[in-house]
């Protein structure tokens, strides 16, 4: 009955589709997932140690809005060495709850009602929803397996019309583990340049690239800094999902806009989070980034054998070369993702997550993050083999 | 040590349990090399033996176990060598280790009773030429043990499902 109360424009946004194989998996027991979206590794310790030695030394106020300024010289100077952008720690950088806050507040700051935003899909889940609650108008980029889940420049072009105002690029890929090389991502930022977009850009996996590639940012190439908006976080690369933070790098006049919403409903992101933050930079700054490559060589071992296992048992699996996800094609069992999912939950006590919940060009694939104990992953493979043979 | 063999190294040390094939695809590397670079390390000495980290507590095997503090006389030429090839020979000794600080060796020990410990610390240790010193502590309760933490719940804290 109070439905009616409900804003139209938020009800109209349906929830995630992940959602359902959550709460299936809740009832079961001996379940092996594949579904989740978080490193297997607890933040390292240091860093968890910063966070108990703010608590304990009584440092429990806010912060500034845009965040204590020692954690943006960090993430100044670390997107500098780092990944070539470079931005002002005083006016250019905001320190959010999550990259996720930066997602929402970005679309929020750039998109007028109308407006509409170029989501290359399959992606994040909530680029599309933050973009309706701007009351803009989101617009899917198809991407598939076959060009290796890359944008393509053709399909990008094919899809702009005078509304479109936002690109959202976010490359290495939640859910397809795809990259963009240099020289695509170059011809994007011609096409962004010549019809004025603005292009905000997720980078929060970027550090997770594998066999020695390294994904440039767009905010770095020509003419795309007074354009592009980095946002990145700490959550996967430092393993501190649970901290909630993240920043966003844009030129000052975006960021003060930012900062508006920002301080207006969130006031700042935690101290323990940003104090913790700094010290995860200023540590890896220290040592060429040990820990991040610790963490990254575990992941691509199980990223080897995980591809190599979908392969080998008739789902073809495209070489994801970041994140810590693969996305195997599942078409030929006859099966929907959905439907795959849900029954191999269960039969056999896996979570996959169906690739329809990432965009329509998700369906026919799933998503399987290999973040998970090697030992794990073995035994999930092996239940795998005996669901498609029980098809 | 090159870059491939301290990889295998560190794929070992996580999991030794891992089969072959399954290393040689996780290293991007093809069974034989791996094979190769394990058996390189063992003939060089530097992986000693493949063995678990037991509960003995859950096992039932009652062992009384304890760590001794020992200081003795280096003798020349051979310094603390000598005494400790003699104290490694004894079957109760589980490690030895030279140490800096107030003592010399620390030895940790098992024996299946109290009596059979006390007579090694009694009757074989003391009575060696160069140990001027001894003393024994008891261990109560293992908490770890080579990184592993002993009675934890392995329970992933992480939602199953998440975007």
């Amino acid at each position: 009955m109070s439905s009616r109360f409900v804003n139209p424009a938020i009800a109209a946004v349906p929830p995630s589709a992940i959602r359902r194989f959550f709460d299936i998996a809740g009832t079961m027991k001996d379940v092996i997932s594949l579904g989740v979206g978080e490193p297997d590794f607890v933040t390292p310790f240091a860093v968890r140690n910063t966070a108990i030695d703010s608590l304990l030394d009584g440092e429990t106020q806010y912060t500034t809005n845009a965040g204590i300024l020692p954690l943006r010289e960090e993430i100044v100077h670390y997107l500098q060495t780092r990944f070539e952008v470079s931005y002002a720690p005083d006016s250019e950088v905001l320190v959010t709850v999550g990259a996720s806050e930066a997602i929402d507040i970005a679309l929020r700051v750039l998109v007028r009602p109308g407006d509409e935003v170029l989501i290359p899909e399959p992606c994040y889940i909530s680029y599309q929803a933050c973009t309706r609650f701007a009351l803009g108008v989101p617009v899917n980029v198809p991407t598939h397996a076959q060009n290796n889940f890359e944008l393509l420049p053709e399909d990008l072009e094919a899809r702009i019309t005078p509304q479109s105002r936002v690109l959202v690029l976010s490359y290495p890929s939640n859910p397809t583990g795809a990259v963009m090389p240099r020289e695509r991502l170059e011809r994007i930022a011609e096409l962004a340049i010549r019809h004025d977009l603005f292009v905000v850009c997720d980078e929060i996996y970027a550090e997770l690239c594998y066999d020695g590639f390294r994904q440039p940012s767009i905010a770095s190439l020509p003419g795309m800094r007074e354009r592009s908006m980095v946002v990145s976080g700490f959550s996967k690369a430092f393993a501190m999902t649970g901290f909630r933070l993240g920043y966003l790098c844009a030129p000052a006049e975006i960021v003060r806009a930012c900062a508006r919403i920002h301080q207006y409903t969130i006031m700042c992101a935690s101290r323990q989070s940003q104090v913790a933050a700094w010290n995860a930079l200023r540590q890896g700054r220290e040592t060429d980034y040990a820990e991040v490559s610790r963490m990254r060589e575990s992941y691509d071992r199980r990223r080897r054998l995980m591809v190599k296992a979908f392969n080998e048992m008739g789902l073809p699996c495209f070489e994801p070369k970041g994140a810590f996800y693969a996305f195997p094609d599942i078409r030929h069992t006859g099966l929907n993702s959905e439907q795959f999912c849900e029954r191999l939950l269960k039969e056999q006590h896996v979570v996959c997550v169906p690739g329809s919940a990432f965009g329509p060009s998700g369906e026919g694939h799933i998503r399987c993050c290999y973040a998970t104990a090697t030992d794990s992953l073995l035994v999930a493979f092996e239940r795998i083999k005996a669901f498609l043979a029980g098809l | 040590m090159n870059g491939h063999q301290k990889r295998v190294l560190d794929l070992l040390n996580e999991n030794c349990r891992i089969p072959l094939e399954q290393m040689a695809v996780m290293l991007g590397m093809d069974i034989q090399e791996v094979a190769g670079i394990i058996d390189t390390l063992e003939k060089d000495g530097i992986i000693l033996s493949y063995r678990p980290i037991i509960n003995w507590d859950k096992a039932e095997r009652n062992m009384v176990e304890a760590m001794i503090e020992v200081k003795v006389t280096p003798q020349r030429d051979f310094g603390f060598d000598a005494v400790a090839r003699r104290i490694n020979n004894f079957e109760e000794v589980r490690g030895l280790y030279l140490m800096s600080g107030t003592y010399d060796l620390l030895i940790q020990v098992a024996a299946p009773t109290l009596k059979e410990l006390a007579q090694f610390v009694s009757e074989r240790l003391s009575p060696l030429e160069t140990v001027t010193g001894t003393s024994t502590s008891f261990v109560l309760k293992r908490y770890k043990q080579d990184g592993v933490v002993f009675d934890r719940q392995e329970e992933d804290r992480r939602l199953s499902v998440s975007p």
